[in-house]
């Protein structure tokens, strides 16, 4: 996101917007929301429930129904866009030039075939001219990379078979069958125990480099993005608050609600005896998002320069001096900066 | 009605306060029947742990899915019948406690659970549900249930006029509040708490870890404090025993755990958590566990662990290693632990 013109990036998203009727009125799940991830660049996407993290990265994905989802905005992949395009050709680059890992494993596989036979048909559906025999060996290949020990046996396996984490492998060698030049991972390790994360997450990593692939992460969890991340892009109830560096975001942190979500995550360093010093309040229901700044209700410093966090929605600007970084917040750069010193540094929030 | 207990042989396992709780060999063996030609197995999910809790301290349970931990909380306050090993419980044997006695227990040792969807009854009013424990214990407050529920709404940080809502009307952090009131309503002495918090944002796992810490100091109440999450046990737990297929490998003060872990377990649990506080250093001193947990049905002789560990020998595989106190300060079974 530093220096980036619009051609370098292979993913391009501006102003998205995805709201969906429902019975108790319009649900804006994305409101406006700009993004760009290069080739063998890894974007994390963090938020709590509700920030829109998911549902933006199944629009580029071309996963919501027609019907009930209305998409404004545009996606671009590769060049092409995304939104109003017919369900045909999204299909066409979904699997071949994007692909998705989804969080649970075994919801995602189906029960009923063979790992082996659902990445063949993964394969084939955009290799037509393949014989099933060149298809079952790309399959062993992929298997392999993901680190399946014995690929040739495991994969006539059901997915009932395999562990949690060797799910998680097959689901990355499915997606990965077709080359995909970007990736999109939905919470991928959240339903996995932390030794079996490293492990994906390592993998992920090495699999990026060498396929040099555009990645999207989306998590709640900062840890990860700090380990796998190389930009951070903040969401709260359906915005960007921040966006830059995962240097810039996790260590010179701007928006009030990511110093609150730094705060409030335990460490395994530092003081266990502190309390931690969590946000107030729950995240807002998308059906009555606040007004102005969506956090102004849990903001400790909503109403500091005057009314405006109640009433206007503050704009994603460049953060003054730090090229690359830009934030959502009402307070004046010296304000914050200020508080940043007073409150946060001080309490060894800041890395 | 008190049962006599013979001491056992873990000496340090210990707390330093006269233990609340004491588990001695405790074990939870499932018999499966499988194969071709029905061949009887044993599942051992839980296989022969000892730990103590002390009044108003936390013993943190970690370990990973299928290590055993809900198991062994599940047993403790008897919501499972352990198939071994004995629950002691203020000098009470919790295994062989019925009628009166089993009711007394059931009153000083409550749980809460990990998913606070799932685990209120969405037709009940958040009333009912918090009074539902004395209405099964026929505990009769001074003042009335109803003023007993409200004092526990408050308690937990909920408004008491909300006595009437249902479960749909309040958010997950709200619903872990009313699960916490309905533990706290009979004044136990001890909970169980199954991953609190794994189910909520992280802005609001803060919340119910403080609520639960400020709880705890208030009420002098003892927690098994059951977390895959080490960050959040370290913060909640005053000693922490770590299992690994059935059975604990390393118990001990939190220091000890976390500073100077003995068993290489523990210290590949510590390194693979990613810690937003180690940016830049990630890579330093991070170990790489290959492979999946073995399956306890037919777990590997000698050290379970040995099959992913990378200083197993020989010796491992053949003699179970013994919880032995270690430099480090804490008990491990472990030939070669770290300190």
């Amino acid at each position: 996101m530093t220096d980036t013109t619009e051609e370098e990036d292979f993913l391009r998203v501006d102003d998205l917007k995805v709201s969906f009727a429902t019975m108790d009125g319009t649900v804006r799940a994305v409101d406006g929301v700009s993004y760009g991830v290069r080739r063998g660049q890894t974007l994390g996407i963090v938020g709590e429930s509700g920030s829109g993290k998911s549902v933006s990265s199944m629009a580029i994905m071309g996963l919501h129904d027609a019907k009930r989802a209305e998409i404004t905005g545009s996606i671009t992949v590769g060049g092409r866009q995304i939104v109003g395009c017919p369900e045909e050709e999204v299909r066409k680059l979904r699997g071949q030039t994007m692909a998705m890992i989804f969080q649970d494993p075994l919801s995602a596989l189906h029960p009923y075939y063979t790992v082996g036979r659902q990445i063949v048909e993964a394969y084939r559906i955009h290799h037509p001219n393949a014989s099933k025999k060149e298809a079952r060996t790309r399959a062993i290949e992929m298997l392999d990379r993901v680190g399946i020990p014995r690929p040739d046996k495991r994969v006539d396996s059901y997915p009932h078979e395999f562990s949690g984490g060797m799910r998680q492998r097959a689901m990355i060698a499915m997606s990965l069958v077709n080359d995909p030049d970007l990736l999109i991972a939905d919470e991928p390790t959240t339903a996995l125990d932390v030794t079996v994360q490293a492990q994906i997450l390592d993998l992920l990593e090495d699999l990026q480099r060498e396929f040099h692939s555009a990645v999207i992460i989306i998590t709640h969890d900062l840890g990860v993005i700090s380990q796998i991340a190389d930009d951070v892009l903040v969401m709260y109830a359906g915005r960007a608050v921040e966006k830059g560096t995962v240097e810039q975001v996790l260590r010179r942190p701007q928006h009030p609600y990511t110093w609150g979500l730094l705060n409030s995550v335990p460490s395994l360093h530092g003081d266990a005896e502190a309390d931690l010093v969590p946000i107030k309040g729950s995240p807002p229901s998308l059906l009555n998002r606040p007004s102005g700044c969506a956090f102004h209700p849990r903001c400790p410093y909503a109403g500091q320069n005057g009314d405006r966090s109640f009433t206007d929605v503050p704009e994603l600007l460049p953060v003054l001096d730090d090229v690359g970084h830009s934030v959502a917040c009402h307070l004046p750069a010296d304000r914050r900066r200020e508080i940043y010193q007073r409150d946060i540094a001080e309490a060894g929030v800041a890395l | 009605m008190s049962v006599e207990v013979t001491e056992t042989s873990v000496e340090d396992t210990k707390p330093s306060r006269e233990a609340l709780l004491s588990v001695r060999g405790l074990a939870k063996h499932y018999p499966v029947t499988g194969g071709l030609f029905g061949e009887k197995a044993v599942v051992r999910a839980v296989d022969g742990v000892d730990f103590d809790v002390a009044p108003g301290e936390t013993l943190g349970l970690v370990g990973e899915s299928g290590c055993g931990k809900t198991t062994t909380g599940r047993m403790v306050i008897r919501l499972l019948e352990a198939s071994a090993g004995s629950i002691t419980f203020e000098g009470k044997d919790v295994t062989k406690a019925k009628g009166r006695s089993l009711t007394q227990l059931r009153q000083d040792m409550q749980i809460i659970f990990q998913d606070p969807y799932s685990s209120l009854n969405p037709r009940h009013t958040v009333g009912r549900i918090i009074e539902m424990p004395l209405n099964v214990n026929g505990i009769d407050p001074p003042g009335g249930r109803k003023k007993r529920v409200q004092e526990m709404l408050e308690l937990v940080g909920l408004n008491p006029e909300h006595y009437n809502r249902y479960p749909h009307e309040f958010s997950g952090g709200q619903r872990q509040r009313i699960g916490i009131a309905r533990a706290l309503v009979v004044q136990p002495r001890f909970i169980v708490a199954d991953e609190p918090v794994s189910a909520l944002d992280v802005s609001i796992q803060a919340q119910i870890i403080n609520l639960l810490r400020q709880l705890q100091s208030e009420l002098d109440l003892a927690f098994l404090f059951i977390a895959h999450d080490l960050a959040v046990v370290r913060h909640f737990s005053q000693r922490i025993a770590v299992m690994y297929l059935g059975k604990i490998v390393e118990i001990g003060d939190r220091e000890a755990i976390y500073e100077r872990p003995s068993h290489p377990y523990t210290r590949a649990l510590l390194s693979a958590v990613p810690d937003v506080t180690q940016l830049g250093n990630a890579d330093s001193k991070r170990i790489r566990l290959t492979g999946d947990v073995p399956t306890p049905l037919d777990p590997p002789s000698g050290c379970r662990f040995r099959t992913r560990c990378w200083k197993a020998q020989d010796k491992c595989a053949q003699e179970a290693p013994p919880l032995t106190i270690k430099n480090g300060g804490s008990l491990a079974a472990c030939h070669f632990p770290e300190t």
